[in-house]
């Protein structure tokens, strides 16, 4: 493993002093309970927190400002945060109109949510976003994994929060985008989380694996390595194959978000967007919103992922408004 | 009846153990998991001896309680919520039935293990650390009742822990990070499980020690 490192055990703690010194204009942090939060806090409006393990950054700290949520929990590297930080953080940001936990669905992160909405002294909601249809959905399973998809649920639903709708509104806008939403992944070389020293799993250079999650947990299929188009193909069949399954139709305006999982260029990133653009195009869908770039990241993986949002004009009209954060940074 | 002093020594044991597993927990979840279950395991550890000092000078149902609100705020993940809940619910039982019989710890740790199921919402059969700790407790409760002695049961209990995370292997997983994985978990044993089971060895291994260093009656 070679990475910027001092000693493992700090390295959350000096690359979030990094993160809020550098951007100590938007976002202030605090340590044990640790959580980020807006410089300035929004007044009389639902608080938006989420969290989630490290090493998907700019998730979710990178999404905390202006236009989008107040407080992000940052847990260990892939590891979910603990409910002391998610009660810390709305005792912080609460500002009279309760708090809408904004959460992926992964077991680590459901059960520390809850047991803090358990506890928490405040009205309160979650949203749960599945947006990976790689995971076929059962009542026999955890269910669907929460990924990129999560950017577009806390980009609208925090211009909706900031509007000062009310936490039911808030909710509703969250689940129908989660609903509208469908993501798939691929990888093609495993990520390495620091505290392990070594790649989470083996692949060799002529293989990927299909459906990858954003912590490097196994896909459906390990594959032969192809040429982009026949892989992304099969991820665009993936997601079209899902939509028809949600009964959403595969027609109309979409936002197209092709995210990077860590150590894929930007080159590539545009060249996968150009196919996926091409084909969900030939389909019969109009691609009227997009996003490229490193949004919802798997450390140093190489790899990519799909992200397809139906639009309506509700959703549209959230994702245009101004949104001023680390991570995402429009109209003001 | 158990001692808050003992409970330090079965928690540097149960330290030593799980560190001394640090290879085969690994590589189970980098088989079929994400690759943090053993830090998370180690941190928990590392958090609950550091407190082991001051818990000796609490009582037992006490000290249950901490363990479980320290891991809930150290471990985080899917483990720290549910050995969280298996410290508190076995603090709860004991709370009303006091330590002082087997049966009474055998009860106490059939709560903490309804506590994960309650919060994990899982069942026996989904390659969990469940496979283990169900069998375990049914068999202690069935042991305690029947009077066998503290040897006894320590013996037999490392048995049906081995032969519970065993079971997992021809598993198919529905809960937790290897669910998305459909088949391909089949073959391999569930890191959580393993987990368990090298914790209860290693409580039962002190215990055992404990007893035979005991003059015979």
């Amino acid at each position: 493993m070679k990475k910027f490192l001092n000693h493992v055990d700090h390295m959350l703690t000096e690359s979030l002093s990094g993160f809020a010194a550098a951007h100590h204009d938007l976002v202030t942090l605090q340590l044990e309970p640790t959580f980020i939060a807006r410089k300035h806090k929004a007044q009389n409006k639902v608080a938006l927190i989420s969290g989630g393990g490290s090493g998907h950054e700019p998730l979710h700290a990178g999404y905390v400002g202006k236009g989008m949520l107040d407080a992000a929990c940052p847990g260990q590297v892939f590891t979910s945060p603990t409910p002391d930080q998610m009660l810390a953080a709305a005792e912080a940001v609460h500002a009279g109109q309760g708090v809408l936990f904004i959460v992926k669905n992964y077991a680590g992160d459901v059960m520390n949510f809850e047991m803090a909405a358990e506890m928490l002294p405040f009205a309160h909601a979650t949203v749960l976003t599945a947006d990976d249809c790689a995971v076929v959905n059962s009542t026999y399973t955890t269910g669907r994994r929460g990924v990129a998809g999560t950017v577009i649920v806390e980009k609208c639903v925090g211009s909706l929060a900031d509007s000062g709708a009310d936490l039911a509104s808030c909710k509703a806008l969250g689940d129908k985008i989660n609903q509208h939403t469908s993501s798939i992944g691929v990888a093609l070389t495993s990520c390495t989380v620091p505290a392990a020293g070594r790649p989470t799993f083996d692949i060799t250079d002529s293989e990927i694996e299909m459906g990858v999650g954003i912590h490097g947990e196994p896909g459906r299929r390990r594959e032969p390595m192809r040429d982009a188009d026949a892989m992304i193909a099969d991820m665009v069949a993936a997601i079209v194959h899902d939509f028809t399954a949600k009964q959403l139709p595969t027609q109309g305006d979409i936002l197209l978000l092709v995210n990077g999982l860590g150590a894929t260029p930007l080159m590539e990133l545009y060249l996968i967007y150009n196919t996926a653009a091409r084909l969900l195009t030939a389909k019969g869908f109009q691609i009227t919103r997009s996003l490229v770039g490193n949004y919802t990241t798997a450390i140093d993986m190489a790899g990519a992922s799909l992200t397809v949002c139906l639009l309506d004009d509700e959703i549209q009209q959230h994702w245009d408004s101004p949104v001023h954060t680390v991570g995402l940074r429009w109209g003001c | 009846m158990i001692s808050s002093e003992q409970l330090t020594h079965y928690i540097y044991a149960v330290r030593s153990a799980i560190l001394a597993h640090e290879a085969d927990i690994e590589c189970l979840d980098r088989e079929i998991g994400d690759g943090d279950h053993y830090i998370n395991m180690k941190r928990g550890c590392e958090a609950i001896a550091g407190l082991a000092e001051a818990l000796t000078k609490l009582p037992l149902v006490d000290a249950l309680n901490s363990i479980g609100m320290k891991l809930l705020s150290t471990i985080g993940g899917a483990s720290g919520p549910l050995f969280a809940s298996f410290f508190i619910g076995m603090s709860k039982t004991l709370k009303v039935n006091g330590p002082d019989s087997a049966m009474h710890i055998a009860a106490a740790f059939d709560a903490g293990v309804q506590a994960i199921m309650q919060r994990g919402k899982a069942q026996a059969g989904e390659k969990t650390m469940l496979d283990v700790l169900i069998p375990v407790a049914e068999t202690f409760k069935s042991l305690a009742a029947q009077g066998k002695s503290t040897r006894e049961i320590a013996g037999i209990l490392k048995q049906v822990a081995i032969e519970g995370v065993e079971s997992t292997r021809s598993m198919l997983a529905t809960k937790g990070r290897a669910s998305g994985l459909g088949e391909r978990v089949i073959g391999h044993l569930d890191a959580g499980a393993k987990s368990c089971q090298v914790m209860i060895h290693a409580v039962c291994d002190q215990v055992l020690d404990e007893q035979s260093r005991q003059p015979a009656p």
